[in-house]
Parts: structure tokens; sequence; C-alpha cells
């Protein structure tokens, strides 16, 4: 769908529910949109990313298709939402990967191919395939510099992409006077407690209606898993950090060290996470989302959950000949992870994070327009 | 009686009461038919068009905002109607109300949270969350769950009564298909959506009906008892209406084509005369005069007009204003008689006068003068182009007509006597209770009500 037609499109629809709004109890959106009459550009592609993709409006609706309305209310906003993803993504050639999956997936793959050959190639097979046991075993196989480099600059180059596309968001919404409302820390608090509880996944309070019609909460469930399962890896791999070079212990460390029970616990949940929800998105209703979301979608999921399940093999079989193939594998995985996180579904925490704040200073000061 | 039925009650409708009769007669044991005339998409009539509901309480809790005690509801039901026709009926189903939050919660239903600003009735009336297709689905998975069987795109053709006792129904279509049922709980809704019935009272005006919900209310279960010897109730040609855009589908719209822009400006028909003050009432009584007000017109159409000063205070409507610079112009854009509708702004416009500031929130008093027929509050010249013009028509939401009941919900026919199997729940019984008028969110109480009512006692006394 070109540009216009897009917004044109989920300006039709969004004036159909404004005019409803039945649905204004089963997530934020619909109360963020009655605040308003008319809707830029800049407040559908707001609204699209507060929308949570939990279904619940389209099974609410009256006006789905066949009917005339033809109310298609989840896949406009997975449309806009993708086309937001790319708006706001920086630079140019590299944010259209949103629209081409094939190239972000591939961006992805190049990375671990990368990685994964420059470990083969360059460590002599005599130490890669060696039993290694010794305090920094792991660095026997890629050195530590190596490893901590180029990690970091792709973490940093992430956050930084991120980060911009989060005030690119921002900095549009000011042109809405409701964003005006008195800030504080309240909005913030409530943002960020909706977001840990994934509480939007709740449709309302019956669920969600994914993957199918029947409301469940399997899915709030399964995305907390891997929320949380990723927060308390990224606890690990800090503690792991602070160990090393601060405390000068180096890994591998024992089974009841805080890095390794975080590690585990986070890979675990990683790893049940994404297996739920990919099992999820394959029994889902295509025509509900965008076509190009599920690609985006589907590589997330796979590149995360490998994150994490090789993660894990590299703790079960580090004291293993296989240890260095399998650290090697995870490695790349990781690189091809957050090589491809400012261009992929890993960018939507980003602006569902700052939608949910935005959506908690503009409920502070307006009221619905119009009325019943 | 021959024990060969293949069902203990059949369900013949799909909204409401017919879901809450079936699941009231499979708790009760029974095995149970449910026959919806729509397609699975569009199961549940015009329940799927509904949003909340009327039950009295002595307290506030968290999803009402205050008490609304059984006197209280009462007193509006009475005011609102002039008198419910059956007094018992209705006093029964109010006493009844204060135990259906429970018992739909128990059935699947959850709630909203009143929000400050758009629910008006949070007090009296408990919204559930979604709206009524989302109620709908829940009943239909509950009762799914407990075992209620399922026709859809099904419709009845005949109630099969022989010697005063339901023994089955036929289907429509060649298979002349037979089922037969031990009873038989009606609840197929009312007949708003058959034009050439409510042509009968209301004359070829009645083909410009819009209707706001379902095209599957035909009214041929109605029919069908009354053919049968039923007890008619309530007037033929009574029916609820609103003003509602011209260019809405003909079937189905629903809530969002309801037009808020009358008191913001003023009403002219195709002759392009005033014919009511635009001012008299706030809602909600202004939204159910305007569509018999609009039936008594020249075609049963009428436009609303606004300029540029007020086209912003309401929200957008569904479809685009017809819009024009001068009045002439929006004369033509519309259709109607261009020398007497810019007479009769001019008229309009000289009676407002000097009036400027008015609140909406309020009947503030700011009237015309001079002006026949007046408005009488938010009187503002319209003199300020682009002028804005918005056509409308009568949209129907419901009839009153239905069949007598008892207080078992058994039909009652002809010689005051009931049916001992033949039960009716829901708008086709609404007659009972309400006459002219109605309150909000009573509807879908007597539906519940009276549904589960009567699926329970079908089956009790139905295997007798």
């Amino acid at each position: 769908m070109a540009e216009l037609d897009l917004f044109a499109e989920a300006n039709r629809q969004l004036t159909i529910c404004n005019a409803c709004r039945y649905c204004e109890g089963l997530c934020p959106v619909f109360p963020a949109m009655e605040i308003r009459k008319v809707f830029t550009p800049n407040d559908i592609r707001y609204l699209s990313n507060l929308c949570h993709d939990c279904r619940a409006c389209e099974q609410a609706c009256m006006f789905v298709a066949p009917h005339e309305f033809a109310i298609t209310f989840p896949r406009i906003m997975s449309e806009v939402r993708m086309e937001s993803y790319e708006h706001w993504s920086w630079p140019r050639f590299l944010a259209r990967s949103f629209s081409d999956t094939p190239k972000g997936v591939l961006l992805g793959l190049a990375a671990m191919a990368v990685v994964c050959a420059t470990g083969f190639l360059m460590i002599p097979s005599h130490r890669l395939f060696a039993v290694h046991t010794e305090a920094g075993s792991f660095y026997q196989i890629v050195p530590y510099l190596a490893m901590i480099l180029p990690a970091m600059f792709l973490v940093m180059y992430g956050s930084v992409i991120w980060l911009q596309g989060g005030m690119r968001f921002w900095s549009e919404g000011k042109e809405s006077p409701l964003l005006n409302a008195p800030k504080g820390i309240g909005p913030l608090y409530r943002a960020v407690r909706d977001s840990f509880t994934v509480k939007y996944l709740g449709g309302g309070s019956a669920g969600c209606a994914y993957p199918t019609a029947t409301p469940t909460q399997w899915r709030r469930v399964f995305h907390a898993f891997v929320f949380w399962g990723f927060l308390s890896d990224l606890v690990s791999t800090t503690l792991a950090f602070i160990y090393q070079d601060f405390l000068h212990i180096l890994p591998p460390y024992p089974l009841t060290s805080l890095p390794v029970i975080f590690g585990t616990a986070g890979g675990v949940a990683l790893v049940v996470g994404v297996a739920g929800l990919l099992v999820f998105k394959m029994r889902s209703d295509r025509a509900q989302a965008a076509d190009k979301a599920y690609g985006l979608d589907y590589a997330f999921l796979v590149f995360l959950g490998l994150a994490a399940l090789t993660g894990l093999f590299t703790l079960i079989f580090r004291s293993t000949a296989a240890m260095g193939t399998i650290l090697i594998v995870h490695l790349a995985t990781v690189a091809g992870l957050f090589l491809t996180a400012p261009y992929g579904k890993f960018v939507h925490f980003v602006y569902r994070v700052f939608a949910l704040i935005r959506y908690q200073i503009e409920a502070q000061g307006a009221h619905p327009q119009g009325g019943h | 009686m021959k024990s060969d039925a293949q069902y203990d009650v059949i369900i013949v409708g799909g909204g409401n009461a017919a879901i809450c009769a079936a699941i009231g007669a499979r708790e009760q044991g029974g095995r149970v038919l449910l026959i919806e005339g729509a397609p699975e998409y569009m199961r549940g009539g015009n329940t799927r068009h509904t949003r909340n509901i009327r039950c009295a309480h002595n307290a506030a809790d968290e999803f009402f905002t205050g008490p609304y005690p059984y006197d209280e509801y009462l007193a509006d039901l009475v005011q609102v109607t002039g008198g419910p026709a059956n007094l018992d009926l209705a006093k029964f189903t109010i006493k009844e109300t204060e135990r259906l939050p429970q018992w739909m919660s128990a059935h699947g239903a959850h709630w909203q949270h009143p929000l400050a600003g758009t629910l008006h009735l949070g007090r009296t009336n408990r919204w559930f969350l979604g709206g009524g297709k989302t109620l709908l689905n829940s009943y239909y998975r509950t009762a799914e769950k407990l075992g209620v069987e399922f026709r859809y795109n099904t419709m009845v053709e005949d109630l099969v009564i022989e010697n005063d006792r339901f023994t089955g129904v036929m289907l429509e279509g060649e298979a002349r298909e037979m089922i037969r049922g031990k009873a038989v709980v009606v609840a197929s809704g009312g007949f708003e959506a058959n034009l050439e019935w409510l042509e009968e009272g209301w004359g070829p005006a009645a083909r410009n009906f819009i209707v706001r919900g379902t095209p599957y209310n035909r009214g041929s279960m109605l029919k069908n008892l009354l053919s049968k010897g039923a007890q008619s109730i309530g007037n033929p040609k009574a029916i609820h209406a609103i003003a509602v855009d011209a260019r809405s589908p003909k079937y189905d719209g629903g809530i969002v084509t309801r037009l808020d822009s009358v008191v913001f400006g003023v009403v002219v028909n195709n002759l392009g005369l005033r014919f009511y003050d635009e001012g008299e009432e706030i809602w909600p009584k202004r939204y159910a005069i305007w569509g018999g007000l609009i039936l008594d017109q020249p075609d049963q159409i009428a436009y609303s007009i606004v300029d540029a000063k007020t086209i912003d205070a309401f929200l957008p409507p569904l479809y685009k204003p017809f819009q024009s610079d001068t009045l002439e112009g929006l004369a033509g854009e519309l259709g109607i008689q261009a020398d007497t509708f810019v007479k009769t702004m001019e008229d309009y416009n000289r009676g407002a006068a000097g009036n400027s500031n008015v609140r909406m929130q309020t009947l503030d008093g700011v009237t015309t003068r001079g002006v026949a027929p007046p408005k009488t509050n938010w009187a503002l010249p319209i003199d300020t182009p682009p002028y804005y013009g918005l056509p409308l028509r009568a949209g129907i939401t419901f009839t009153y007509m239905g069949v007598a009941v008892d207080e078992r919900a058994r039909v009652m026919d002809n010689r005051g006597q009931p049916f001992k199997n033949v039960y009716a729940a829901g708008e086709i019984m609404t007659g009972n209770i309400l006459t002219k008028g109605y309150v909000g969110g009573i509807g879908l109480a007597i539906g519940a009500i009276f549904g589960e009512l009567a699926g329970r006692d079908a089956v009790t006394h139905g295997r007798a």
C-alpha cells in the first residue's frame, strides 16, 4: 500500500471506530483515539505502536468484512507499524530492510556467516576442538578483546539507532498539543509498569484473541517469558562483566554463581517464550497482520531463540570438546541478532515503551471528543 | 405425547435471549438445539450492536458508579413508557436484574470500568467489555462447552403446533426438513428489517427506513405465532427510530451512522423548510425523536445544516458533509428547494441575530425570536461560510409489537391461555413491558431474564 493510501485507509477506519467506541475498554489505542478528532500520520503511527496486536477488537467488531465498512483494525495497525519502523529508522538504505524481510534476514545470516567463518578459519583446530576447563577457557577460543569489542560496538550501534528512532517519534509527536499535558514521574512509572507486565496483551481482561478467536492469557505469558528472560540474560552479562573486570574472576563461573543462575533462567525463559510465540504465530490468522510483519516477526523470534538456545548449549557443553564450536555459533547468532536489531522486529519495544509513556501523559489532561 | 423428540428444547433465534435460553435449558439438563438464521459470522441479531445493560443495585461497585435501587428503576420505566403493558412482568424483570451481573459474569461476560467523560450511564448501566459481539462470543463459547448444538444460516419456516402443543420446527428449503422437539423458545427478535411488513403501518414511507441492525430480523416467527393463535401485544406501528446519515448502509450500520449535528444548527426538509425546534432537548431525548420527525417529511428525508462555526463542535461524521460557500450553492449540492431554503435561513438568522455564546452542556436558553418553529436553545446564527449539509433519514432500531407471555415466558393464546410448551423471549415479547419509549439497556435485561427462564422452564415442564 502506498503511504498516502495507507494513511487514508487508516483514517477511514479510525473515523468509523471513533464513532463507535465499543472497543474502548480493550486497550489504550481506543481511549487514545477518543481524545482526537483528526488523525495526522504521526498520530496514526503513534496509535499503531500503542497497539499490541492482541486482536480482541477484531472479535468485538460488527463491521469487519464482509460488512461494507470492511474494518480490519489489527491489520491496518500492523501495516502502519511496519511503515513507522522504516520511517523512524536510519540510515535509509538499511531502514528499508523493514519492508524487505529477506534482506533483513540475509543481513543477519551474513553476520552469522562472517563470525563463524572468522572463528573457524582463524582459530587453530587443536585449540578449537580441545577440552578447556581452566579459568578464562572461553578466551582460549576467542580472545577477550575479539569478543568484547565487536559486541560492544554492535550493542552501542543498535542502541544509538533505537534511541534516535525513539526521539524522532517523540519529537514528531510534539506537533500534538495533547503532549503538553503535565509530565512528572507518574506517567513514566505507569508506562514502565505496563511494559513490564505486558498489560495490554490482556485484551482488557479476557485475554488475547490470539492465535484463535478464543481469548487466552498465554500470549501475554509467553511474551513476559521472552521479555523477562531477555532482561535476566542482560543482568547475567552485566554481572559477568563485573566479576571479570572488577573482581578479576575469570569465567567459566560455577553453576551456583549469579551470572550462571541469571543466564540459565533467562535462557530457559527465552527458549520457552520464543517457542510459545512461534507456535502461536504459526497458528494465527495471517489476514490480521501486514504481510511483511510475519517475516520480520519470525526472523526476530528465530534469531532470539537461537541465541538463547546456543547460549544454554554453551553452558551445558562448556567442559567438552564441543564447547569451541558451540561458542562460535552462539557468538554468531548474537551478532546476527544485534546487527539486525535496529532493522527488525526488535525495535518494537522502543516505540511501544515511548507510545505507552505518551499515552499516560496524554491521558492526564484530555477528555474524549464529542460524546454519546 | 410421542417421545421421539430429538431435542428437549429448540431455540429459534441467536441473539442474547436465545443464547441465554440455550444456556438455561442446557444447565437444566436438556438436550438443546439453537437455530440461528444468520451465518455464523453474523450470529446474534441486534445484540451485536448493544453495549450495556441496565440493572438494579443498591450500592456502587467496581463497575457501577452509584446505587440504582429497584424503586428508581421502576419509576424511570413507568415515566418513559407511560406505564408498562404488564406491570407485574415489569416488576419481576427489574427485581431479577439485581442478580444479572453475577449470572452474566459466571457465563463469560467481562466488564468495562466506567471511563470518565464517555459514559453518562455509569450509575444505571453496566458496560460489557468490547460490546455486544464480544458478549455473544463469550456466551456462545459457554454454550458450546455445555454441549448446546447449533445450526447457523438456517431459517425456520413453521412452528408445528398440534392440539395446542408444539411438536417441532420445519425448516425453510426444498428438503422441508423437520426437527422434533418437546418445547420451543422463540427468541427471533422483532420485525424491524421487514420493510414490507412496516409498510402495512407506515405506508410507502417505510421503504425509506434505514435499518440500523441485522437484516435477519424479519419477524417471520412472530407472524407464524400470530397465525397459530398467539395473542399479540403492542402497537404494530410503534417503532424506535433516530436520525442517521441518509448515505448509511441500508442494513446493519449500527451505532456509527447516527448523527449528532442536529443541535448545532438547523434542520430543513427538501422543500427548504424548518419543521421542528432543533434546540428542544439535550441527549438522550433528542436522540429518539428525530427519527419520527423525519418520517413525517416529504420523501422521509431532512438535512442538518451547520456552518464553519460549529462544524468542528461535533465528531467528524462518517460521511463527508456536503459543502458550499453560499446557501444557494449548498441547496444545489443537497438537491433541495433553493429559494425557500435561503429564505428559511434568512428568517432563522434574523431570529438568532446577536446570539453568540452558547453552552452545549446545558439547556442554555439562547433562543430565536419571532421564528416559527423556534429554536429554543443554542440558537447561533448560521452565517459563516462554508456552509455544510448532512442528509438525514430515519434509522429504525426496533419494533414494539410482539406476543403476550405469562410470568413463565409462555406464549399466551387468543383465549388468554398459555401454550404449554411454546415460550418467547427477547424483543419478540418486550412489548409486554415496553409500550412506547424505553430506558437504555433494558431490552438486553428482558432478553437475558426471560431467555434463561424460558430455557429452564422448557426443560422442567416440557418433559412432562
